[in-house]
């Protein structure tokens, strides 16, 4: 069966030849118009003049537009229409638009666009969470709050405390396809736009508000990005805006692309956070009582701030069952760029915060690292179901105590934690223990450079907490050739999402996969769609498109079935054939007849996640329908003079349920893990004290280059199946390996702990120069 | 712009409509509908664009949107589009990424394609430093280097090799093309105001990201004079425009240390570009050649049409923006001693690879019977210009070579240099790394491991 063969991505014959196209390959007609943004240099102030006279004479320019040459207003927000595309009056963040030119090339754009005159009462900017907190600048009547038990009392009357503050930097997604739409205006005032966006309904829905259309009006096509990592949900709105707005006002096509330095100096990134926290802890380092206190800095605009805020809390626990646990979340706003999704969606940012304090626990009471976590998980799931991989207990197994899951800090039972035995497979199949002693004994003997080792876990939960996102839809066409036309609400950003539903949908119809025409995402086939967003691509398109072949089968069954004079039941498709009464016809075959027969060989499919129910205000109920489960440990090497480091092995075992495709699984892990060990080590966002972000190019932030990768990299797939019913009882795999990178931070804070008897109070990312300065506090 | 010549994808092109300054990549992806070759960054640093361009000495991997049409004269392009034979046959790496699942959003793959068939072509195993210059978001690069490896056991196929075109010398007021240093340096002393474009990985980003109309402009890559080494008993003579690639391997004989600091210059396809002489006369406090060519006492050689003169190397960068160079003077040679054991240079960056140096140091100490006969030390990364640590080296002369001389040392760096704080680094940090890095010179030349990169698990 296609389903869970390691097949390659469908397009990879088309990558390795350059013919996959992204939007800025799509020949374009002649007359098409170039966009650039004219943008702030200043953070916060009152635009007092805005000259654009110099800016309309430039070579090749055909517009230029400020916000009052709108005709209605444009807003760009996925969420609180707090975004104008352009700057009205005021500015928020230094790199936001303040003004649109269209020009005949690229690069005439590009030049115009630095020549206005913009004058800007400069304002006192909020830049840091410090800033905002004595300001009370913030998004929300207050912070959220979350609490189960009662944390206060517990810490209080605990054996030890632990408490510390942890600083963490945002990250820029540095998808290798910058931002780009093409709006192509047809007639009668409807809009098509090629948008490279991961929220094709999003692109519909603002643009049509933006030109005054019904939705019914605008249709957008996704065929892929070259990359989007969270990136790409809302940010890509003001492009599309922005062309739809040039081709309604000249009748011609518009094409924007951000130059590299404008995509990051005007996007959001990740957001930063800053975590307090207080842990009491008894003598053998079991928590009794948390407290975290999470600081996020949102930007300018509210953007998805809210929902990775919670986000974070929601994974404030990880792995760990906290009995006494108060978690108040802040949600700052800055005069920054406004921080969006990124991979893991706050998950990470509150992920950090209890490995932490895992550490730090630890450390203070000279306890090991892994048996102080592996002390403090979640109960492991009972001994039955399929989400285990073990069999029912026999008629003499001794029975199961009679205890019910335990709950998160959400009151949400953990039902599926399989951490227990994943963790004990693999500190055996990286040899953690004998690793460790050896390092031991190397560090002992090596002044200068000091190795250190660590184990991370993660558990994240899968669905978006948002709940009516969870629902998606599918159009599949059979033609009477016997070939298959698929499409879906999911979007391809690199992940493999078309493959793994192809895949499904061969399978349901017994055929190969090759059968199966991918094609792009376009709103006018599958309407109403949610981001590709939160990990459940395969999750909820795979569900729509397997209802929608279910839909074809059955009718394709019952016809054959009639025919045959045999109950439908018994018509099985497998191998290119459909087995019916003895009998192995070719699919084209029977699909031919059918459409002779006048079945209907086009269906749609929908599917809603099940089971979830979830109070964001009360920080109440089940967010997720399942949790998603990995580690990994993760050995380094450091330079006690200069803090240089490096990552020397990483073992990963990851949890993917009963995978869909192993190899684009992997990829998705291995991919992840350089990543999330990217965003806690090379990769520094730096602004400077004007709030000008400085770190706008390849030349200046560093994601991790070829050689940073783990050198040796052992990545295994837990072999298990979701306990849920998902499909093919799979689990989502976008997201959760990026917090197995959280592994190559604690290995650090393990080398640099090996340099002096303080808590060394390592930040993130944990560049060179952090790591010496927290050797200096190791040292003491 | 003058009629530029050069072959793509194995059929000869002219171009005469082009400025002079128009990128490769524009060109492609604008004019020739190949949009295969992606725009990443628009600043060579990561290598979405990279193409394959062959020469006389073979073939290389450079980016496309830093490259001017007129460095193509007489040469071969082949873009990802003429990587699989005329026939549809994937070349061997390119059947291995599919294979190995090396794309995961495709929108680096033909950057990487291009690296790894130029790679193949040159039968590299070092696939870590020649991929260095191709980033990748998605993969994690594992399956990449596996693509790589697998690829290696597959010959080379005939379709990828290229020959040179002939071409004719360009020799137009805006737009020159000479053939040998003579013909520059004429050429040169009557537009003093032009600009030399020898590899363009500086130049290259005041057009893209500058958007800069340069004017009048020379392109050196025809002067085979510029680019030669000479190795002599006592000393290496390195023309200027010398690209880091040629000057690797002589540096990696003759001063390891070196070599081993330009293995992280930039990236391959940057090095494929960059010239020594680039690197010293665009006079940036953080090159990286400048701090070791100081410390081995390198001898820089300037000339004009009918006369040439000759500085130690420090003397050429007086201050920020300033060197003692006179309108009309070119960089024409370097040269510099053909040993010194005691050399060891040390980049600091917040990543190994392509990354310019927070901190560059080069350390020459010279020791007889347990005594500093002499030091010469210099730092880039650590004032406005690349400058030797006066103080630091006085301390250092004429002392015992112990550990408390080097501590004593240590602490007159802060009189030798005031760092600033910038995106790559705290001026504090700076300062604690360069006197950490004379520590650390000293504890490796007494043998012990300095190294993480020679650590493995």
């Amino acid at each position: 069966m296609s389903v869970a063969a390691p097949l390659p991505h469908d397009a990879a014959p088309l990558h390795v030849t350059g013919v996959a196209r992204y939007v800025d390959d799509i020949p374009r007609p002649a007359n098409t118009l170039h966009l650039a943004f004219g943008l702030s240099e200043v953070a916060r102030g009152r635009i007092t003049a805005l000259d654009l006279a110099t800016v309309r004479a430039a070579p090749g320019v055909v517009l230029a537009m400020a916000a009052s040459d709108l005709a209605r207003e444009a807003d760009c927000s996925p969420s609180a229409n707090d975004e104008p595309l352009l700057a009205k009056g005021e500015v928020f963040y230094a790199g936001q638009p303040v003004f649109l030119v269209a020009a005949t090339s690229h690069r005439a754009a590009r030049r115009a666009a630095r020549l206005a005159r913009i004058e800007i009462a400069e304002e006192p900017a909020l830049l840091t969470i410090e800033d905002a907190l004595a300001a009370d600048s913030r998004f929300e009547e207050g912070p959220r709050i979350y609490v189960k038990g009662d944390a206060t009392t517990a810490i209080a009357t605990a054996p030890h405390l632990i408490e510390g503050s942890l600083t963490m930097g945002g990250q820029e997604h540095f998808y290798l396809e910058g931002q780009a739409a093409l709006a192509l205006p047809q007639e009668g005032g409807d809009m098509v736009v090629q948008s490279s966006t991961q929220h094709p309904t999003e692109i519909q829905h603002k643009v049509a508000d933006a030109l005054g259309l019904p939705m019914n009006a605008v249709r957008v096509e996704t065929r892929r990005m070259g990359g989007g990592f969270g990136g790409k949900e809302s940010q890509g709105n003001a492009l599309a805006i922005a062309c739809a707005l040039v081709a309604q006002a000249t009748g011609r096509p518009a094409k924007m692309r951000y130059d590299r330095d404008d995509d990051m100096v005007i996007t959001g990134k990740r957001h930063d956070f800053r975590i307090d926290y207080r842990a009491g802890v008894d003598a053998t380092g079991r928590i009794l009582g948390l407290e975290f206190v999470h600081y996020c800095r949102c930007g300018w605009a509210q953007d998805l701030s809210l929902p990775v805020a919670d986000r974070a809390m929601l994974h404030a626990d990880n792995a760990y069952h906290l009995p006494n646990v108060r978690i108040e979340s802040h949600r700052l706003k800055t005069h920054t760029q406004s921080a969006t999704a990124y991979r893991g969606f706050g998950g990470p940012q509150g992920m950090l915060g209890i490995e932490r304090v895992m550490d730090h626990v630890a450390q203070a009471l000279g306890i090991d690292p892994v048996a102080l976590r592996q002390a403090n998980y979640y109960r492991a799931a009972p001994a039955s179901g399929p989400g285990t991989g073990r069999r029912h207990g026999g008629a003499h197994s001794p029975k199961p105590e009679e205890i019910g899951p335990e709950t998160t800090p959400y009151h949400m039972p953990v039902e599926d934690f399989i951490l227990h035995e994943m963790t004990a497979r693999l500190l055996e199949s990286s040899d953690y223990a004998a690793r460790k002693a050896e390092i031991a004994s190397w560090n002992a003997a090596s002044p200068l450079l000091k190795r250190g080792i660590a184990f991370s876990p993660v558990k994240f939960g899968i669905s978006f907490t948002l709940t009516h996102l969870n629902q998606a839809g599918a159009l599949v066409h059979v033609y009477q050739d016997g070939s298959i036309h698929m499409n879906h609400g999911g979007t391809e950003m690199g992940q493999g999402l078309f493959q793994k539903v192809a895949q499904v949908a061969a399978a349901r119809f017994g055929v190969d996969p090759g059968r199966v025409k991918i094609t792009a995402t376009d709103t006018g086939k599958v309407p109403n769609t949610s981001a590709t967003a939160a990990s459940s691509g395969s999750d909820l398109n795979g569900m729509a498109v397997k209802a929608a072949c279910d839909t074809i089968r059955d009718r394709l069954a019952a016809f054959v079935a009639e025919r045959h004079q045999t109950d439908p039941a018994m018509v099985r498709f497998e191998g290119g054939r459909v087995h019916v009464g003895g009998e192995a016809l070719p699919f084209e075959q029977v699909v031919k007849a059918a459409y002779e027969g006048r079945i209907s060989l086009s269906a749609t499919g929908f599917y809603a996640t099940p089971k979830l129910r979830w109070d964001r205000i009360r920080g109440e109920g089940r967010p997720f329908f399942y949790f998603a489960y990995g580690c990994a440990v993760t050995e380094v090497v450091l330079d006690t003079l200069t803090g240089e480091n490096r990552i020397l092995r990483a073992d990963i075992l990851h949890d993917c349920g009963a995978s869909l495709n192993p190899a684009l699984d992997r990829g998705q892990i291995e991919g992840g893990y350089v990543q999330g060990a990217g965003w806690l080590t090379t990769e520094e966002l730096v602004w400077d004290d004007k709030g000008r972000l400085k770190t706008h190019a390849p030349s200046t932030y560093k994601i991790p280059a070829c050689s940073d990768r783990p050198r040796v990299f052992k990545v295994a797939l837990w072999d298990g199946a979701n306990r849920e019913d998902t499909i093919y009882r799979s689990k989502a795999v976008g997201e959760p390996p990026f917090m197995l990178g959280i592994s190559a931070w604690l290995a650090l804070s393990d080398a640099v702990q090996s340099t002096g008897p303080n808590w060394p109070d390592l930040p993130a990312p944990a560049t060179a120069e952090a790591v010496l300065a927290a050797i200096g506090r190791a040292r003491g | 712009m003058p009629e530029i010549a050069f072959t793509l994808n194995g059929t000869p092109v002219r171009v005469a409509d082009a400025a002079p300054t128009r990128t490769l990549l524009d060109w492609l992806r604008e004019e020739r509908g190949l949009t295969g070759t992606k725009e990443g960054c628009n600043e060579g640093d990561c290598g979405a664009c990279t193409v394959m361009v062959t020469d006389a000495a073979g073939p290389k991997a450079l980016n496309a949107c830093i490259l001017f049409l007129p460095q193509l004269h007489g040469k071969a392009v082949r873009t990802v589009e003429g990587i699989a034979g005329p026939d549809g046959t994937l070349h061997p790496v390119q059947k291995a990424m599919v294979a190995e699942h090396g794309s995961q959003c495709g929108f680096c793959t033909p950057g990487f394609v291009v690296s790894m068939a130029v790679a193949h072509a040159q039968g590299r195993t070092d696939h870590d430093d020649a991929l260095a210059g191709n980033l990748c978001r998605c993969t994690g690069y594992a399956p990449i280097i596996r693509a790589a490896e697998t690829a290696r056991a597959d010959p080379v196929p005939d379709w990828i090799r290229d020959d040179v075109p002939k071409a004719a010398p360009v020799r137009d007021g805006a737009c020159f093309i000479p053939e040998t240093a003579d013909e520059l340096a004429t050429w040169y002393e009557a537009h003093p105001d032009a600009t030399l474009v020898a590899g363009a990985t500086d130049v290259g980003l005041w057009v893209t990201k500058g958007l800069r109309d340069l004017g009048p402009v020379a392109f050196l890559h025809r002067c085979r004079c510029l680019q030669q080494v000479h190795v002599y008993k006592d000393q290496i003579v390195i023309g200027a425009a010398v690209t880091m690639t040629d000057l690797m391997p002589v540096l990696r004989k003759h001063h390891p240390s070196y070599g081993e600091m330009v293995r992280r210059y930039g990236s391959e396809q940057v090095r494929n570009a960059a010239t020594i002489g680039g690197n010293i006369a665009n006079g940036s406090p953080i090159g990286d050649n400048p701090p070791a060519l100081i410390a081995l006492g390198a001898t820089l050689r300037l000339r004009t049409a009918h006369s040439a003169r000759e500085m130690p190397i420090e003397d050429f960068f007086v201050d920020y923006g300033r060197q003692d160079r006179r309108p009309g003077e070119l960089v024409d040679r370097i040269d510099i001693p053909a040993s010194a054991p005691a050399l060891r240079v040390y980049k600091l960056s917040k990543r190994f690879d392509q990354d310019i140096s927070a901190v560059c140091g080069a350390f020459n100490v010279t020791v007889g019977d347990g005594v500093v006969a002499g030091a010469r030390i210099a730092f880039g990364g650590m004032a406005g210009i690349p400058k030797r640590a006066a103080h630091v080296e006085a301390a250092l002369t004429g002392q015992a070579w112990t550990e408390a001389t080097i501590r004593a040392a240590m602490a007159e760096m802060a009189r030798d240099f005031t760092p600033m704080t910038d995106m790559r680094a705290s001026a504090a940090y700076r300062l604690a790394a360069a006197e950490n890095m004379l520590l650390r010179y000293f504890h490796e030349l007494g043998g012990q491991p300095v190294n993480v990169l020679e650590v493995s698990a």
